[in-house]
């Protein structure tokens, strides 16, 4: 691919600066995989980490002040819809990318439900030329069966060649338990992993909101817990009995967290990742049919919030990812029941964890940022990114102190369908560093 | 806003007297009670209605007049521009209307658009020979072309200026008095 | 007195007990007027409805439109196969088109649950539900009660068996509502397939045993079972359904005599209700059909007036 393509400018508000000379002044340099915490600077020449201490009298680079900020291992968000190809009026690689950037993640991996799917090598160098340019590096998510069909497999092995880490037929669940085992044996050939969407459409069929006492009363189609909790529990027998990495994807109930707890406790080699929305949003908000709030899987009750939060504190879910889900307005202000599932999340998501979580003292800080950065890239089996001397700069700034107030107008996703719209965050990420090349806001 | 007393028009023994002669006159101008209704426009109306049927009894000794009571928020001409919504109570008119010489009955007119209203409301029940119409006050500044045919008293009135008519059945005393409103 | 102010009538959840009263009141005086010989009312002149009907449904259409006539509204009738909804139009393009016609007043009926509330945040105009999905049906509720006053004179402590279909009944989600509020205890009856979970928050017990229900009940409120639950597989039958939890003379019986019967119709017979009990001594269906009128004018009369009109 050619990375030489000229850089893109960020959006309005923001600087560019070349890393071929940038020191990164007065942060608090924060990597927990590094055990690093320090208020120092950090100098980059030519892309690539050159030194951690004070800048040297007399060094001729360019200097950001970046005080007040944590200086982080890039941010990734490893579950995100770009609907590129196929529905460019919700959301383009481009404008995802620059939301991603924005909201202070280096990299992404987009969920291969576009149409058509993405299910060779071809489409997957479509959609990896899209972001260059950008601050964020894009790994493409392949679909484990042909169209997402359900009825063959993709060509793993050179989707692999490609870059590819990670199959799913998000959105479509595998029904067919014997293709799932025959996905995670293929798959374990090559290390790759299966980040599956747990869901028996069988029970969920017809719902729009979590089964449960406001359903009734709305009296909204429910989808109960365990059309979650089932397929958790059939995926996890099938990755003991084969042996394959299974991921599984924004968990939201209680009962599926205990399920992965007690799988990881017998030493099988699955992991999880959560939403922010899952983590600060219980099924109560629907009251209103906002439709901003309609998301699969649906928000639960206040008890599966709070242990998702525990879940996610004691590493017994992993990752936190957004699944950020673009719709046009239209398409969204609509009757409740026929709207389309899904909420953006990309630019809202580490304000809103540190806001409600971090402040909160419900979830450490390195925790957070150890499920933003090491933790999605460790799961697909990336590269480590971290900040040590010699390393590619690859950096999220983060300002746990500044306060903002969400507002859908002001972003940079092609869609509006935030349920977060006029929260106040304390939190702000200030900028990127990654492909060398620097994302600031001013 | 309060209200300041101003003068008293009609008192307990005043109020008597003004009845009894609308109760001659009711009787002299239809010619005794046959065919005679009366009809209280609520509120304050209805408790006038029924005392001066009594009194028209009285007068004759040839039987009853039948009364009835009628709520004309739902006939008003300025529904939609009230700041609330006027609760709606019942009418209750136990006889057939029609030929009949009615009566209608209220406390005070004013701007003639009650009477408009309850005159309206009557036509829905029936078509009645004729209909006319005693107030206890009439305070002038008319907006239609109504006149009452019994009145017991004319005041000449401000428009700042309000009549208030307070019967036992309702305020616990008799009394017409002249107020003004005063802004806190 | 204190009046009570409505906007929107959307459903009977939340709707204090004094706002039910009032509404409850005010159609004694329309049932009045309903007897009168020009049983009609001038005090909506120049105020105009539209009748926005995404659903079919002749009764609550034509309830809701004398309803209208009577209280001397201009009256507008949208059916969603006679308009440009069968175009896909949006409910948005449709909100915004009813705002450039001024009309006052919209009632809504629709197959999506929370529709009328989806309406009402985006016009001015004040919206009353008439049925939306599985949610409520309140006017439909309000006559309910408004018919029990009727028979029994007071709520407070009646006991309300519904039987039938709960999970997909707007109407026993307004009864529901509009019961507790007032006072009287509900019990529901019907197939486990049929009552959606949780309901007992709603402050509600359950039984599976119609024999005991009845006779636990004061009042039968029996709902319409579609044929469409034997299809998705809620079901077995409906020849079981009738021999299970149809209302049948027998079981009337079964159960200690004669109840308030009530059904808010169109009523399967044969199905969950039997000819005779429909046509029997305790059954105040027609009834129901009546006050749904006086209801309806007590709504759109409450709900005109006020502020607006007034800039």
């Amino acid at each position: 691919m050619n990375e030489t393509l000229s850089p893109i400018k960020p959006p309005s508000g923001w600087e560019y600066h070349s890393t071929e000379k940038l020191a990164l002044r007065g942060g608090r340099l924060f990597d927990p995989s590094a055990e690093l915490d320090e208020q120092t600077d950090l100098i980059i020449e030519k892309g690539v980490i050159l030194s951690i201490g004070a800048i040297p009298d007399g060094w001729n680079g360019e200097v950001v002040d970046v005080s007040g900020c944590l200086v982080c291992p890039g941010f990734f968000d490893m579950h995100v819809h770009f609907r590129e190809p196929g529905f460019e009026h919700k959301e383009t690689i481009r404008t995802g990318c620059t939301a991603a950037a924005v909201g202070g993640f280096t990299g992404v991996a987009p969920m291969p439900n576009t149409n058509p799917a993405i299910d060779n090598p071809g489409m997957v160098r479509f959609q990896q030329e899209q972001a260059l340019g950008l601050p964020v590096d894009l790994f493409p998510i392949a679909a484990i069966t042909t169209g997402r069909k359900g009825a063959t497999l993709t060509e793993i092995g050179e989707l692999r060649d490609v870059g590819v880490k990670v199959f799913s037929d998000d959105g479509s669940p595998l029904v067919s338990s014997e293709m799932m085992r025959h996905a995670l044996e293929y798959t374990r050939m090559f290390n790759l992993v299966i980040s599956e969407h747990c869901e028996d459409m069988s029970l969920t069929k017809g719902g729009v909101m979590h089964e449960g006492s406001v359903a009734t009363r709305l009296g909204l189609p429910g989808m109960p817990s365990i059309g979650e909790e089932i397929p958790v529990e059939r995926n996890i027998q099938l990755a003991e009995f084969t042996g394959g990495r299974l991921h599984i994807a924004h968990i939201s109930t209680a009962k599926s967290l205990d399920l992965i707890r007690r799988a990881k406790d017998r030493g099988i080699n699955i992991t999880a990742e959560v939403t922010p929305h899952h983590l600060t949003l219980d099924c109560s908000l629907l009251e209103g049919y906002n439709a901003d709030y309609k998301v699969n899987p649906p928000l639960r009750t206040v008890e599966d919030v709070e242990a998702l939060i525990e879940g996610l504190a004691d590493g017994t879910i992993d990752a936190i990812a957004t699944d950020h889900a673009p719709h046009a307005p239209d398409e969204k202000e609509v009757e409740f029941i026929s709207a389309p599932f899904g909420m953006i999340g990309l630019e809202t998501a580490v304000g809103v964890v540190h806001t409600r979580l971090v402040s909160t003292g419900k979830l450490s800080l390195s925790r957070m940022v150890a499920a933003f950065s090491t933790a999605p890239r460790a799961i697909m089996g990336l590269h480590e990114v971290n900040l040590k001397v010699g390393q590619a700069a690859n950096i999220t700034l983060f300002n746990p102190d500044e306060k903002w107030m969400v507002d859908r107008e002001q972003m940079l996703s092609k869609a509006k369908n935030t349920p977060f719209h006029g929260w106040k965050l304390t939190g702000r990420t200030r900028g990127v560093v990654n492909r060398g090349m620097a994302w600031i806001r001013k | 806003m309060t209200e300041k007393l101003k003068q008293v028009i009609i008192d307990a023994t005043g109020l008597e007297r003004t009845l009894a002669r609308l109760a001659h006159e009711i009787l002299e101008a239809n010619r005794g009670i046959e065919g005679l209704a009366l009809i209280g426009i609520r509120t304050r109306g209805a408790p006038l209605a029924e005392r001066l049927a009594k009194l028209i009894s009285e007068i004759e000794h040839r039987g009853e007049v039948p009364v009835g009571i009628l709520d004309i928020t739902l006939y008003r001409d300025d529904y939609l521009m009230k700041l609330k919504t006027p609760k709606v109570r019942s009418t209750d008119i136990p006889f057939e209307i029609n030929d009949r010489n009615l009566v209608l009955v209220d406390d005070v007119l004013f701007t003639g658009r009650t009477s408009r209203a309850a005159i309206d409301a009557i036509l829905d029940y029936g078509r009645p020979a004729r209909i006319q119409l005693a107030v206890l006050v009439d305070r002038g500044h008319r907006e239609m072309p109504i006149q009452g045919d019994f009145v017991g008293k004319t005041v000449i009135t401000s428009p700042g200026e309000e009549v208030r008519v307070r019967l036992k059945e309702i305020d616990n005393v008799d009394e017409v008095v002249l107020v003004e409103t005063v802004n806190d | 007195m204190n009046q009570v102010r409505f906007n929107h009538l959307l459903g009977l959840e939340g709707l204090s007990q004094e706002a039910i009263t009032e509404i409850l009141d005010s159609a004694e005086v329309f049932l009045e007027v309903l007897k009168r010989p020009i049983p009609s009312v001038p005090s909506l002149r120049g105020v105009t409805v539209a009748n926005l009907f995404f659903e079919p449904s002749t009764r609550t259409k034509i309830s809701f439109e004398l309803a209208e006539k009577r209280v001397s509204a201009d009256v507008a009738n949208f059916a969603a196969s006679g308009s440009s909804m069968t175009k896909g139009e949006t409910m948005l393009d449709t909100a915004r088109n009813i705002e450039a016609m001024k009309v006052d007043v919209v009632v809504i009926r629709h197959f999506a649950q929370g529709a009328p509330h989806f309406l009402a945040e985006r016009i001015n105009a004040s919206v009353i539900n008439a049925g939306d999905g599985s949610h409520e049906h309140p006017t439909q509720g309000l006559l309910d009660l408004l018919t029990l006053r009727h028979q029994v004179g007071q709520l407070d402590g009646l006991k309300v068996l519904i039987l039938g279909d709960i999970a997909h009944s707007r109407v026993a989600r307004s009864d529901i509502w509009g019961l507790k509020t007032m006072g009287a205890e509900v019990k529901l009856c019907g197939p486990a397939t049929l009552i959606p979970r949780d309901v007992d928050l709603m402050g509600v017990d359950v039984t599976f045993d119609i024999v005991e229900g009845l006779s636990w009940c004061d009042v039968v409120i029996v709902l319409r079972l579609q044929m469409e639950r034997q299809r998705e597989g809620l079901i077995p039958s409906m020849r079981e359904y009738l021999r299970t939890f149809g209302l049948t003379r027998l079981r009337l019986e079964q159960a200690g005599g004669e109840k308030i019967i009530m059904h808010p119709g169109p009523m399967n017979r044969g199905v969950e209700i039997d000819s005779d009990v429909a046509d029997g001594p305790g059954s105040v269906i027609l009834r129901q059909v009546t006050h749904g009128v006086a209801v309806r004018m007590a709504v759109l009369y409450l709900i005109s007036g006020g502020e607006r009109g007034i800039e």
